[in-house]
């Protein structure tokens, strides 16, 4: 460490810093050490697990996909457009953000459910429902997801400034034009962050999708709940299906901040 | 090219009327906060304002920013930092329908005009003030706006970058057929580069005149004080005079005490050949003196003084505007 002309940092914010690291690291370099290598190949060959991953990695990108078509334009309604109700609406959108993951799972089954309030007008209407299917998980993930796609887009939107979208109305662009040539490309990289946080939200979620669709291999069966179920059986087994999740999560954040978040770093 | 008839109002900031034909440039000057800015974003529908902006049979006022099609040079310039150079310039003709190839040939051409062409390729974060500014300046004039409305357009330049950009500006504007309004709190921009001056002041219209009237009859202390001179309302006159024309000394001299003032010394600069004093007598003056009588005086802020001035350099004019 080189010298700091304001002086050495103190004992007592280093102490509990270290600390903070250690709570946060030491678990998962533990878990890292205690997984036996071939086992995680034989693991990755089982075909449950590999739907899981698949299934896990597939609806959490859909999700993540879905979040942002509707999150973004409900974004910049929040950030852009003056109206009464405006911040309710805002407290209101962020509610599952906090809400407990199984409570979530209920709300979902009171509504989508079959026989829920618009679960059963659908399934009379089209024969679909949503539980136990991968559109009910992907349900799930956009309900716990689209939140934090919202809140981090409109921080974007709004650190932005409403100055260019005033610079664009003189140049002659209509409102739509300004949104898509001006205020989406200024707030990418805000974006870009809101659909990582959505999407690893959604990779990790278990509570609301095994509470709405149940726990079914191939069709509902996530990574977190096949580590859950495998947990009660076999220990090493869910170790090493931990380690992978850890990988895919790690490795795909990584790429993600690569490509597009490497931009708005700098 | 059509005319321009104003008349309006933002509440608690500022209320103009005013009337401009094709190819005026027309200079709004005023001290920070009297409402110059604000008059800006009510022509263009950017602040929310009463009254009407009448441009030939069209009234602006009750149309929506985009379709106003007024050009706005905007004081922080607001250039699109994720376009490039030609990009922001090409921005109002192609959202207006222009098609890509025609609208960056046409931006390129304005780039040129600004003497940038070089630098249309670069994002506005890769330019110098001088430079971002010329951008700014060939996007507002590419979508051939009936009214171009720049917000001081040589704030934060160095000052030869800025003396020429005015030059250049000068020329741009001599072939622009439209109606400039150009808001500065310069005294320079305002005398070369305005056909008519429009002194704004507490958030109303002070003086209306052609530079060299405004210039040498300032009705506003602050204009009084940005072209060098000293004005005093006395009744329904405004008497006025050059610093040149001060005498100052420490004890009370001789004559009329009609043009005799006492008072504190604020600060003292060169200006010139001469110091120039800015004294609080009362009115706040401006006295020019020597820097030899600068020193025997011991002339520095705190120091009393006696200001006086001969009736004959006075120049006296009425109140009525004009």
């Amino acid at each position: 460490m080189s010298r700091d002309p304001l002086g050495r940092p103190p004992a007592l914010i280093l102490v509990p810093a270290c600390l903070a690291v250690l709570v946060l690291l030491l678990p998962l370099v533990v878990m890292v050490a205690s997984t036996d290598l071939p086992g995680l190949l034989d693991q990755l060959r089982t075909e449950t697990a590999r739907e899981a991953l698949w299934l896990s990695v597939s609806t959490s990108t859909v999700a993540m996909l879905v979040a942002l078509v509707l999150g973004l334009p409900l974004a910049w309604l929040l950030a852009r457009v003056q109206f009464t109700g405006r911040s309710l609406l805002r407290a209101l959108v962020t509610v599952p953000m906090v809400l407990p993951p199984v409570v979530a799972g209920i709300a979902l089954r009171t509504a989508f459910g079959r026989s829920g309030a618009i679960g059963e007008p659908l399934l009379d209407a089209t024969g679909f429902a949503f539980p136990y299917t991968t559109w009910g998980v992907i349900l799930a993930h956009v309900f716990v997801a689209m939140p934090f796609v919202v809140i981090s887009i409109e921080g974007a939107l709004r650190s932005a400034g409403t100055q260019y979208d005033a610079a664009a109305a003189t140049l002659g662009a209509s409102r739509w034009t300004t949104f898509r040539r001006v205020t989406v490309p200024l707030a990418l990289p805000g974006i870009a962050a809101g659909m990582v946080l959505g999407w690893a939200r959604s990779l990790g979620e278990f509570g609301a999708t095994i509470t709405f669709n149940g726990n079914y291999p191939g069709t509902t069966q996530t990574m977190p709940t096949l580590i859950y179920v495998t947990r009660q059986a076999d220990t090493d087994a869910a170790l090493a299906l931990s380690l992978v999740m850890l990988l895919v999560s790690v490795g795909v954040l990584f790429a993600l901040r690569e490509r597009w978040l490497g931009v708005g770093t700098t | 090219m059509n005319h321009l008839e104003l008349d309006v109002t933002v509440p608690g900031r500022v209320s103009v009327a005013m009337t401009a034909d094709p190819g005026e440039v027309v200079a709004v000057i005023g001290p920070n906060g009297a409402g110059k800015t604000s008059l800006l974003g009510a022509i263009a529908g950017l602040t929310p304002a009463e009254g009407q902006v009448r441009l030939g049979d069209r009234d602006l006022h009750s149309l929506p920013v985009r379709e106003r099609n007024v050009g706005v040079v905007f004081q922080d310039r607001v250039l699109f930092p994720h376009l490039s150079a030609v990009e922001n310039v090409a921005f109002g003709p192609r959202v207006r329908g222009v098609n890509r190839a025609e609208a960056r040939v046409a931006a390129q051409v304005w780039l040129e005009r600004l003497g940038i062409g070089d630098l249309a390729d670069k994002r506005p974060g890769e330019l110098s003030g001088g430079q971002a500014q010329r951008v700014a300046i060939a996007r507002g004039l590419a979508q051939r706006p009936d009214l171009l409305l720049l917000d001081e357009p040589f704030a934060g330049l160095d000052v030869s970058v800025a003396a020429a950009l005015r030059i250049e500006l000068t020329r741009h504007l001599a072939s622009y057929d439209g109606i400039t309004l150009l808001v500065t709190h310069d005294a320079i921009d305002a005398l070369t580069l305005a056909d008519r001056v429009l002194v704004i002041d507490d958030g109303a219209v002070a003086q209306v005149g052609t530079p060299s009237e405004v210039a040498a009859r300032p009705r506003t202390e602050h204009v009084a004080r940005l072209v060098g001179l000293n004005v005093i309302r006395e009744d329904d006159r405004f008497r006025c005079f050059g610093p040149g024309a001060v005498t100052v000394s420490l004890a009370r001299p001789e004559g009329s005490a009609r043009n005799l003032w006492q008072g504190t010394v604020l600060s003292a600069a060169p200006h010139g050949d001469a110091i120039r004093l800015l004294v609080a007598a009362g009115p706040e003056l401006i006295a020019d003196v020597t820097p030899g009588a600068t020193r025997e005086l011991g002339l520095e802020p705190g120091r009393e003084v006696w200001l006086s001035v001969k009736e004959t350099a006075v120049e006296t004019y009425s109140l009525a505007p004009g």
